[in-house]
């Protein structure tokens, strides 16, 4: 299909069944704002970055990694793709590789020879950014062992199973180690998943950024600004909006920036994932 | 001055929210809270949860964790709420909002969410003020079927009068039954801002599920098979269940039909041949009295401010009358079966007086009926031809 330029399209990738309560609850605000649009959603990132750049849709909903490569997409084209907004809960990331309270590991240096859990091999969260800060820390992937929980491959760890699977199996002795998102430790320490005082973190890393809402070559130029205009307008103290923004874990859109992907742009190439033109490198990756 | 916080040992996996949140809850939008406590994993769960919540966080290096400045982003999810009335039922509102849904009266509702879909939200089709003391009395005067009758009293009748019993019981169950379901449809209609009406009408399900059972028992005391039940009698319980207008239908319901059977139930209680008999007729007259006295109260505060209502409720008797007027009316079996029990004997003589008995049970039901009507405004004429045009079923 192409995308007709009267109508927005916008791509998302269906995580969850919520996406499509998030989506369809967007569409009819945007329609009772005058911004007429539709969404397409796809079953995983790869195939979205792909119909953005080709112009199937206008604008993606883009992970950080399908951030990276669109835009290293569009540079080999020599075309640009631009960021509009983000989520405020998305600035500012850190992940953690927690180890249990009684372990003798103290530090990332003392991970060397043991068992790292990760989450799926394409979330930045669990697997990339924390692998790439260990190679940071002095230690290659040769040094310890990754058992990767490879739970939704494709959506960049958007579902979170595969970081509950690498806390858990920390937790039950099968590995030393688990990386996870900061906000995913705390969620699991309070939902139980990980017990009061059980785990202890021993490796942070810097701050990153997180999804970017993200137009594509095709986009027409008003309709995006409309877009975005509409996002930034939407108030949390807005009851129509506010269970949407709940829904899709925000309290106010920000402009994009794009400060915040150094660490994944280099833990892509340092593992192997995307090369520098945004070809899928890792064999073992299949959506 | 900068405000402190020591979490000391509470972590985020330990409710350290909550004492935050206090905190924070005490400060302007933007003004600092330097934040300290021992929990290992504080600065990472506080920097994701300042996040989470659109709290501005800065680390710090030294004797605190971290500042955090409140965001009142939090505070607007409450922008728009509304208080839905208030606690004490002389504070219900004329017609709260759908979307209040089944938030408690008084409570502070966030504004938005889905349509409820209680069509019964109007105070004047609902309301009365009798509605707590009525539902307290029920609430109060709950029997248990078990425990309130003596089931143990041997029950020993000679077994034509045994039948008319039975035969009595059967009548009754299948009434119950019309009186449980004619409320039970209306209770999910109420708007729950009208609390106290929705607990009496749910108590008033409950006294009939009890009476249907006592009944039922007592029936089935002797035998597995219980009495007749007639085509007309399920006809005219089937008017009663047809009729989708909350006023209409308690006013068809508990002023005619259990109006009528307070005589039905004072009659048994003092003609039935036994003591269990008289007995749960008794128990449940006194929750009768009660239904009754509940749907005289909301229509009289209904006509009070909708006089017209009054036509409508003519007009209700009237269809009633006309779709059941082909009919037979109360089932020959019970109606000998109520002279048999009032006879108290098969000698010709008490055969007719009980008989009478019966016929004065009619009188005494539609003068009932003609002092309820004229209760409700009807004048006296009128409510005596509307009284005799109630169904020969009594319900």
């Amino acid at each position: 299909m192409s995308a007709d330029a009267e109508t927005l399209v916008i791509g998302a990738v269906a995580y969850d069944p919520k996406v499509v309560t998030i989506w369809e609850g967007f569409r009819v605000w945007f329609r009772d704002h005058g911004l007429p649009s539709t969404y397409l959603l796809y079953a995983n990132y790869e195939q979205q970055v792909e119909d953005l750049l080709a112009g199937h849709i206008h604008v993606a909903w883009n992970s950080p990694l399908a951030w990276v490569r669109a835009r290293r997409l569009a540079a080999a084209k020599g075309i640009s793709v631009q960021p509009l907004v983000m989520r405020d809960s998305d600035c500012d990331l850190t992940s953690v590789i927690a180890v249990r309270s009684d372990s003798s590991i103290q530090s990332a240096a003392d991970l060397r020879g043991k068992v790292i859990g990760t989450g799926a091999l394409d979330s930045p969260q669990a697997t990339l950014i924390p692998l790439a800060h260990l190679r940071g820390a002095g230690l290659s992937t040769r040094d310890f062992e990754v058992r990767r929980f490879d739970i939704g491959v494709g959506l960049h760890g958007d579902h979170i199973g595969g970081e509950r699977e690498a806390a858990r199996a920390l937790m039950s002795g099968q590995t030393d180690a688990a990386s996870m998102l900061d906000a995913n430790h705390l969620a699991f320490s309070r939902d139980g998943t990980l017990p009061a005082g059980s785990t202890r973190i021993v490796v942070q890393t810097p701050r990153y950024d997180h999804c970017m809402m993200t137009a594509g070559p095709s986009a027409p130029p008003a309709l995006v600004r409309r877009l975005t205009d509409l996002l930034l307008s939407m108030s949390y103290a807005d009851p129509e909006v506010r269970p949407l923004l709940d829904l899709e874990g925000l309290k106010a859109w920000l402009p994009g920036r794009t400060t915040g992907y150094g660490q994944l742009e280099s833990a892509t190439d340092l593992l192997g994932f995307y090369d520098k033109v945004g070809n899928v490198l890792a064999d073992d990756y299949r959506p | 001055m900068q405000t402190t916080i020591d979490l000391e040992g509470a972590g985020f996996d330990r409710g350290a929210h909550i004492l935050l949140q206090r905190a924070l809850r005490a400060l302007p939008a933007g003004a600092p809270l330097a934040v300290t406590g021992s929990d290992p994993a504080l600065k990472v769960h506080l920097a994701a949860w300042c996040r989470q919540r659109g709290h501005a966080f800065e680390p710090s290096e030294g004797p605190h964790v971290a500042i955090v400045r409140r965001t009142d982003l939090e505070g607007a999810r409450w922008a728009g709420a509304e208080r839905a009335g208030g606690f004490a039922a002389t504070n219900v509102v004329p017609r709260p909002s759908s979307t209040w849904g089944l938030a408690a009266r008084g409570a502070l509702v966030e504004a938005g969410g889905p349509e409820s879909g209680f069509d019964l939200d109007e105070k004047t089709q609902v309301w009365t003020d009798l509605a707590p003391r009525l539902y307290a009395q029920a609430a109060a005067s709950q029997w248990d079927p078990a425990s309130s009758v003596d089931w143990q009293v041997p029950v020993t009748l000679p077994p034509d009068v045994e039948a008319a019993v039975v035969q009595v019981m059967t009548y009754l169950v299948e009434n119950e039954q019309a009186a449980l379901a004619v409320p039970a449809r209306f209770l999910g209609r109420i708007h729950p801002h009208f609390r106290e009406v929705v607990q009496f009408l749910a108590v008033q399900v409950a006294d009939e599920a009890r009476h249907a059972e006592v009944f039922a028992r007592r029936g089935g005391l002797h035998g597995d098979e219980l009495g007749t039940s007639s085509v007309a009698g399920r006809a005219s319980l089937a008017t009663l269940l047809a009729e989708p207008d909350f006023a209409l239908a308690s006013f068809l319901l508990s002023v005619m039909g259990e109006g009528t059977f307070l005589n039905l139930l004072t009659f048994l209680e003092k003609y039935a041949p036994d003591p269990l008999t008289r007995e749960i007729t008794r128990l449940a007259r006194l929750d009768e009295t009660r239904h009754v006295a509940f749907a005289m109260g909301h229509l009289e505060y209904q006509l009070g401010l909708q006089p017209d209502l009054r036509d409508r409720l003519r007009s209700a008797v009237e269809r009633r009358y006309e779709t059941l007027k082909t009919t037979a009316g109360l089932g020959e079996d019970v109606f000998d079966a109520l002279v048999v029990m009032a006879a108290g004997s098969w000698e010709p003589d008490a055969i007719a007086r009980g008989f009478d008995a019966v016929n004065t049970l009619q009188s005494e039901m539609a003068e009932g009926r003609e002092r309820r009507l004229a209760r409700l405004g009807f004048p006296a004429s009128e409510a005596a031809s509307l009284s005799a045009l109630h169904t020969r079923n009594f319900m």
